[in-house]
């Protein structure tokens, strides 16, 4: 029992930064704006997350750290594709690229090097009780912050008067527009959260997961976090769930390798791509059941005339 | 306020001046980037750009790697200009490579006496069945599932990646390598033949060539080429036409599997000679830059080829040189894809002054 309790407290902590950056992803994907950079983005925030932290110490400076830098690089992705009307899958792609290119350059000094490791305080009280106290209550704070986000995003898309004119902005750039609506700086704002989102999802794997810098650490964790929007048809709460989903497959196959299981532990490793895969085979099975939940101006350039 | 007018025909001059204006843009960035970290920009800058082209040898290792990324880049380019969102090719390579290692593997151990001219086509072959087939899962699974080829095509790269891993670690891994992870040294016959004596630089440099100008004959001279082009700008048009998207799917990711296949092959019976875990210098994503830079054309992709592995062995000089980390290509790669984006909004628009907003 107390297995299957740590079983689950560790696929929460694995799910959380794929549940951090797919939020941020799902919000600038509802304004219309697919950001293909999430990767990089993640990378350059990883290694800013883990320099601030290793300088001075405090884990709140570091994960604001990752913060700033994934809006940074954000603000410039948003600019180039909704004022210059770059590619947006172009230009993601070269932000993926650079990101890896510039933290791997960035962070050469910080490899080998460790944190603290600091004490996970937990919630008071319940963190005592017996089994769920284990499985739920003895986590980061930053766990229970994707809880908290999930819940205040499907608040604000779906229960408020500002969630619905990015939405609107997402479904119908030209029509927003017309109503008078700042398209442009909206977007630019959705993609700058999403960059932020992304970057406290990298710092908090090099500063809370695993509390070191090596290079391409995030290892393929932005683009899984972009599938999973896919996934959860742009669903705050189903993109939770989907990130813990993949959180169990990632444990599941860390405890069987550590159980001596026979099989190669590259296979074991290969199934978290390969359940990106299947996932995405799965629910796109049906075009009509995307096409009438993906945000209709989504990839798409926006050119308001004059 | 500078502000965007909307160019009525997109300018063929800024098409061309966009990735000079580009590559100024990544010189200047480096510049100021060697400034900082205190080393003489002058001496750094030569490095880059001057060294790789120093002298025969120098030439020849240049040209060496430009052959992948010509290769790969070819496939990428018909993916694009297709409006297919191909980004895994850096698995298509390895596939390539462990397709063309495989039969390397097998012709030594098993002593089969072939001459290396017989090899070569025969490599070739293993190679681009090998990339084509992984590139095939993705378009089976964008065609029959509409499952999107970016997300799975990249997937796959982790996958191919700890395929290799698996290979050289357990069943290929040569039994007296003092448990590296690498196979056995491929038998003479198995390398690629050499064009000059004494040089890296080998017969698939002529092949990557040739392919580039087939290519051009195909997207520019062929029916078929110019079908799957239009499904990219305007696919309402094509789906008028009657132009299949399916065949656009399956055509496109099956060459540019197939290309990448071949350049993976390549590199393990040209420079490496033997199958280890870094086969690749990330030349799947690189040549995705190349492809770019040469303006998704094949020529260009010539072109931007050298550009970039111009790049890359200005990296490794860099860091025996002058003691710079060779991370610094992969910067210099994004700066240079990121300036280039860019600059092409003035392919489409042109700039006007305007006062006020």
């Amino acid at each position: 029992m107390n297995e299957f309790a740590l079983l689950v407290a560790a696929t929460l902590a694995a799910g959380t930064p794929l549940a951090i950056a797919g939020i941020g992803l799902l919000v600038n994907e509802r304004a219309g704006v697919l950001n293909l950079g999430a990767e990089g983005m993640m990378l350059v925030a990883a290694v800013a997350g883990f320099a601030t932290g290793y300088a001075t110490g405090s884990e709140v400076a570091a994960l604001a750290a990752g913060a700033l830098a994934g809006a940074v690089i954000a603000a410039i992705y948003g600019w180039l594709v909704i004022w210059l009307n770059t590619n947006q899958y172009a230009t993601g792609l070269a932000v993926s690229l650079f990101g890896s290119g510039f933290s791997a350059f960035v962070g050469l000094g910080l490899v080998g090097k460790k944190l603290e490791e600091t004490e996970v305080a937990g919630v008071p009280l319940l963190r005592d009780l017996p089994v769920l106290g284990v499985a739920l209550f003895r986590q980061h704070p930053v766990v229970y912050l994707a809880m908290a986000l999930t819940g205040g995003v499907a608040f604000f898309l779906h229960r408020t008067r500002s969630g619905l004119v990015l939405r609107a902005i997402g479904e119908s750039p030209v029509s927003a527009h017309a109503l008078g609506y700042p398209v442009r700086r909206i977007r630019l704002a959705a993609v700058v959260v999403g960059g932020t989102l992304c970057g406290v999802a990298g710092a908090y794997l090099s500063v809370v997961y695993t509390p070191l810098w090596v290079e391409g650490m995030v290892a393929g964790r932005g683009w899984i976090a972009l599938a999973l929007t896919t996934f959860a048809t742009w669903r705050p709460t189903r993109l939770l769930l989907g990130a813990y989903l993949f959180g169990g497959v990632t444990m599941l196959q860390l405890d069987l390798q550590a159980s001596g299981v026979q099989v190669a532990p590259q296979f074991m490793s290969m199934l978290p791509y390969l359940a990106t895969v299947v996932v995405l085979v799965l629910i796109s099975r049906n075009p009509l059941w995307i096409r009438l939940n993906m945000p209709a101006s989504l990839g798409k350039t926006f050119f308001p005339g004059s | 306020m500078i502000r965007l007018e909307p160019r009525a025909t997109p300018s063929m001059a800024m098409s061309i001046l966009s990735p000079v204006i580009a590559l100024a843009i990544t010189a200047a960035a480096g510049a100021a980037l060697f400034t900082a970290l205190g080393k003489d920009p002058g001496q750094a800058l030569s490095v880059f750009f001057l060294e790789p082209f120093n002298g025969v040898r120098a030439i020849s290792e240049l040209a060496l790697k430009s052959t992948p990324l010509v290769l790969i880049a070819l496939g990428l380019a018909l993916c694009y200009r297709s409006n297919v969102w191909n980004i895994g090719a850096e698995g298509q390579f390895l596939m390539g490579a462990i397709g063309g290692g495989g039969l390397a593997l097998w012709v030594t151990t098993a002593e089969i006496g072939m001459s290396r001219w017989l090899f070569f086509p025969l490599v070739i072959l293993a190679g681009a069945m090998a990339g084509a087939a992984w590139a095939g899962v993705v378009a089976l699974l964008r065609d029959r599932f509409n499952a999107n080829e970016i997300l799975v095509s990249l997937m796959l790269v982790y996958v191919a990646n700890l395929f290799l891993s698996w290979l050289v670690f357990g069943p290929w891994k040569d039994p007296q390598g003092y448990n590296f992870p690498q196979t056995v040294s491929f038998a003479a016959n198995t390398e690629l033949p050499r064009v000059i004596r004494g040089m890296r630089l080998h017969w698939g440099t002529a092949v990557a060539l040739v392919a580039a100008v087939v290519m051009w004959l195909f997207m520019f001279r062929t029916f078929t080429g110019i079908q799957l082009q239009v499904g990219g700008p305007a696919p309402a048009a094509a789906r008028y036409a009657g132009f299949s998207s399916r065949a656009a799917i399956w055509t496109t990711l099956l060459v540019s599997g197939g290309l990448s296949g071949v350049a993976g092959a390549f590199e393990v019976a040209g420079p490496m000679g033997q199958l280890t875990p870094h086969v690749s210098a990330g030349y799947g994503f690189t040549a995705i830059i190349v492809a770019f830079v040469g303006r998704l054309h094949p020529l260009g992709c010539i072109l931007g080829s050298v550009v970039l592995s111009m790049f890359l062995i200005g990296g490794e000089l860099a860091q025996s040189r002058i003691g710079l980390p060779s991370a610094l290509a992969g910067v210099f790669q994004g700066v240079l894809l990121l300036s280039l984006l860019a600059c092409d909004t003035l392919i489409h628009y042109r700039p006007r002054w305007s006062r006020g907003s």
